[in-house]
C-alpha cells in the first residue's frame, strides 16, 4: 500500500495545481479564441475561426509581431555574443573570481520594472544621461527615443541586454568549466591561437548550453512585456503609433483594455505558434555552431 | 567580498608559460572591470536620484554622487496615497514568501518521487513536466485564467496572484536532479529494509540531504516571483497591488517626479539586494550547478 500509493501522493500537489492553473487555461484558451465576446463583455457567441482570420488581416497585430521579432533580434544576438566573450574572460585564471562573477550578476537581481524605469529615465529626451553623453560625440539634437522604431527598439533592447547578459555568461561559464583543460594545453602545444581554440574547442563543446540559452531567450524575448510597457509610461499602446507595442502588450490591450477576450485568446495562440517557429529556426541555426563534427 | 584580496596559493605562476591559454591578459581584466562597472551603474544611478531633489536630478552635468535627501524622499513615497506603496510592499512579501515555501515543498516531494521511487507512469509524467516547461503558461492561458478568477470571485485578492504560481515545473525538474545526485539509492534501500515508511524516509533521509538544493530553489523562486508583473497588473486593483504594480502606477501618475519614482523603485529592489548580498555565492553556485552542460 505504502509503496504503491505514496509516490502518487507525493506528486499529486504538483499535478492537481497544474491541472487547474496550467492545463485548464491552456486548453480553454482554444475554446475562448473561437468566441466573440461582443462589446458588453457579457455573452459570448461561437464564431469559429473568425477571430483568427480577423487577426491575420489586422495590421496592428502584424505591427506588434514585427516589433516583437525586431526587438528580439536586436536584443538577443548581441546579448549572447557578449555573454560568450564575457564567459570566456571569466574562465581565465583571475584574482577575485567570485567578485567578478557576482558583479556581472548584479543586474539579474534588480526587478525588471525597476530596470525599465531607470533606463527610461536615462533615455529621457531633455535630461537623460544618454543624450547628454551623445552630445560629446557631436549628436547635438536631443533624441526622442520613444518616437521612432529604431530608437525605441534600441532602448528596449539595451534594457534586456543589461539585465540578461551576465546571467547568460554565468551559464556559459558553467558549461566551459566542464571542458577538460588538457584539450586546451594540447592545442596550445600544437600552436593554436586562443582565438582558434575558442572557435574549435570552446564553442563546439558548450553547444548544449548555447541551445539552452537560445531556447530561454527566445521564449523570454517573444513574450517581452514589462520593459516596453514601462518605456511607454505604463501604457499598453507602445507609443503614439504603436512603434514598440509587443505581442504581449497587444494581448493585454485587446483582452483587458478592450475586453475582447476571444480576440486576445486567438492572439495568444498565434504567439505560441510564433514561439514554436522561433525555437525551431534558432535550433537549426545553433546546431550548426562549431561546424559538423 | 574577501575574495578580492585572497590569493590562491600555488595556483598562479607555477609551471605556466606565456603559451598558457588560461592566462588573463591585462585587456581581459580591464574589460571585466568595465563590465562590472556597467552592471552596477544603473543601480548606483537609482540611488543618486533617490537621494537628491528634483531640480538636482535634471542638472547638467548630471550629479554623480548621492545627496542627502533619501530619508525625506522615502517619507514622500510612503505618504503618496495613490501609490499604496506600503500595501504593495507587504503584499509582495506575503505573496512571494507563500509561493517560495510551497514551490520548494511541492518540488521536494515530487523530486523525491521521481528520483528515488518506482511507480507506473513515472517517465511519462516527468516528461510531461519537461514539455510544459517550454510553454509560457502565464501568457498563453491568461484569458481563461482571468475568467477563472472572476468566476471564483478572486480578482483583486492575493489568492489570484499566489495560486497560479504554486506550480513550477522547473522546480520539480531541479529537485529531481538534485535528489538523484545527493541521495544514494542504497541509502533509501537500507532505510526501507529497516522498516521505514516512505514518508519517514522523506523526513529522515531525503530532507537532510537535499537542503542545499532547496535553498537554491528558494532563492531563485523568491527573485522570480518578486519580479512578476504582467499577471498582477491585470488581476489586481490599484488599491491592493504588489510592489511592482505599485511602482508602475507611481510612474504613470507622477511622470516628471523622478525623485519620487526612483525612491519607490529603490525601495522595491531593496529586498532583492539584501538577498543578493547575503546569498550571492549560493546564487552563483546554484545557477552554475543547474546549467545545462556538455
Amino acid at each position: 500500500m505504502d509503496l504503491k500509493a505514496t509516490p502518487y501522493f507525493l506528486i499529486s500537489p504538483y499535478f492537481i495545481l497544474f491541472a487547474i492553473f496550467g492545463l485548464f487555461p491552456l486548453v480553454f484558451t482554444l475554446w475562448v479564441s473561437l468566441q466573440d465576446y461582443g462589446l458588453a463583455g457579457g455573452d459570448a457567441s461561437f464564431t469559429g475561426l473568425e477571430n483568427y482570420t480577423k487577426l491575420l488581416a489586422d495590421s496592428d497585430f502584424w505591427n506588434a509581431v514585427i516589433n516583437t521579432v525586431g526587438i528580439f533580434i536586436l536584443a538577443t544576438v548581441p546579448q549572447l555574443v557578449l555573454a560568450l566573450l564575457l564567459a570566456n574572460a571569466l574562465n581565465k585564471r583571475l584574482r577575485g573570481r567570485l567578485f567578478f562573477r557576482l558583479g556581472v550578476l548584479v543586474p539579474l537581481v534588480t526587478s525588471v520594472v525597476a530596470v525599465a524605469i531607470v533606463f527610461t529615465q536615462l533615455y529621457g529626451r531633455d535630461f537623460g544621461l544618454f543624450n547628454w553623453l551623445l552630445g560629446f560625440v557631436g549628436v547635438d539634437q536631443h533624441i526622442d527615443w520613444q518616437s521612432a522604431k529604431w530608437s525605441s527598439w534600441t532602448a528596449i533592447a539595451t534594457m534586456v541586454d543589461w539585465r540578461w547578459t551576465g546571467y547568460n555568461a554565468i551559464i556559459y561559464l558553467a558549461g566551459m568549466q566542464t571542458i577538460p583543460r588538457d584539450l586546451y594545453e594540447a592545442a596550445s602545444i600544437d600552436g593554436a591561437s586562443p582565438r582558434r581554440q575558442f572557435w574549435q574547442i570552446t564553442l563546439p563543446m558548450i553547444r548544449p548550453t548555447i541551445i539552452f540559452t537560445v531556447f530561454v531567450s527566445t521564449i523570454g524575448g517573444l513574450t517581452l512585456f514589462a520593459e516596453p510597457v514601462m518605456f511607454a509610461s505604463n501604457r499598453m499602446d507602445g507609443g503614439a503609433t504603436g512603434q514598440f507595442q509587443t505581442i504581449a502588450m497587444y494581448i493585454v490591450e485587446q483582452g483587458f483594455r478592450n475586453f475582447d477576450y476571444g480576440y486576445a485568446a486567438a492572439a495568444a495562440w498565434l504567439l505560441f505558434v510564433l514561439i514554436l517557429i522561433g525555437v525551431g529556426i534558432n535550433y537549426m541555426f545553433v546546431r550548426r555552431i562549431g561546424g559538423s563534427k | 567580498m574577501t575574495a578580492i584580496t585572497q590569493v590562491r596559493p600555488g595556483s598562479r605562476r607555477k609551471g605556466r608559460n606565456k603559451r598558457d591559454p588560461f592566462r588573463a591578459t591585462p585587456l581581459t581584466k580591464i574589460a571585466l572591470g568595465f563590465t562590472v562597472l556597467l552592471s552596477i551603474f544603473p543601480i548606483y544611478w537609482m540611488i543618486i536620484i533617490a537621494s537628491r531633489t528634483n531640480s538636482e536630478a535634471v542638472d547638467v552635468p548630471p550629479p554623480l554622487l548621492p545627496g542627502g535627501n533619501l530619508g525625506e524622499n522615502i517619507q514622500r513615497v510612503l505618504s503618496t496615497e495613490d501609490a499604496h506603496f506600503i500595501t504593495g510592499l507587504v503584499n509582495s512579501l506575503i505573496v512571494t514568501s507563500t509561493v517560495t515555501v510551497s514551490v520548494v515543498l511541492i518540488s521536494t516531494f515530487a523530486g523525491f518521487a521521481f528520483a528515488r521511487l518506482h511507480f507506473r507512469g513515472r517517465n511519462l509524467l516527468l516528461g510531461s513536466i519537461l514539455i510544459t516547461m517550454m510553454v509560457p503558461l502565464q501568457q498563453m492561458g491568461i484569458v481563461p485564467l482571468y475568467q477563472l478568477m472572476v468566476t471564483l470571485g478572486w480578482t483583486g485578492t492575493l489568492k489570484a496572484v499566489i495560486l497560479p504560481y504554486l506550480l513550477n515545473g522547473f522546480g520539480v525538474f531541479m529537485m529531481t536532479q538534485y535528489t538523484d545526485q545527493a541521495v544514494p539509492e542504497e541509502l533509501v534501500e537500507a532505510a526501507r529494509v529497516d522498516g521505514a515508511s516512505t514518508m519517514r524516509i522523506w523526513w529522515n533521509v531525503i530532507l537532510p540531504a537535499v537542503r542545499p538544493g532547496m535553498a537554491v530553489l528558494a532563492l531563485q523562486t523568491f527573485m522570480l516571483n518578486w519580479n512578476e508583473f504582467m499577471w498582477p497588473l491585470i488581476v489586481l486593483t490599484p488599491d491592493n497591488p504588489t510592489v511592482q504594480v505599485s511602482i508602475s502606477f507611481l510612474t504613470a501618475a507622477h511622470t516628471t517626479d523622478y525623485v519620487l519614482i526612483f525612491t519607490g523603485t529603490a525601495l522595491s529592489v531593496l529586498p532583492l539586494i539584501v538577498v543578493f548580498v547575503a546569498f550571492g555565492r549560493q546564487i552563483v553556485g546554484g545557477l552554475m550547478e543547474g546549467a545545462v552542460k556538455a
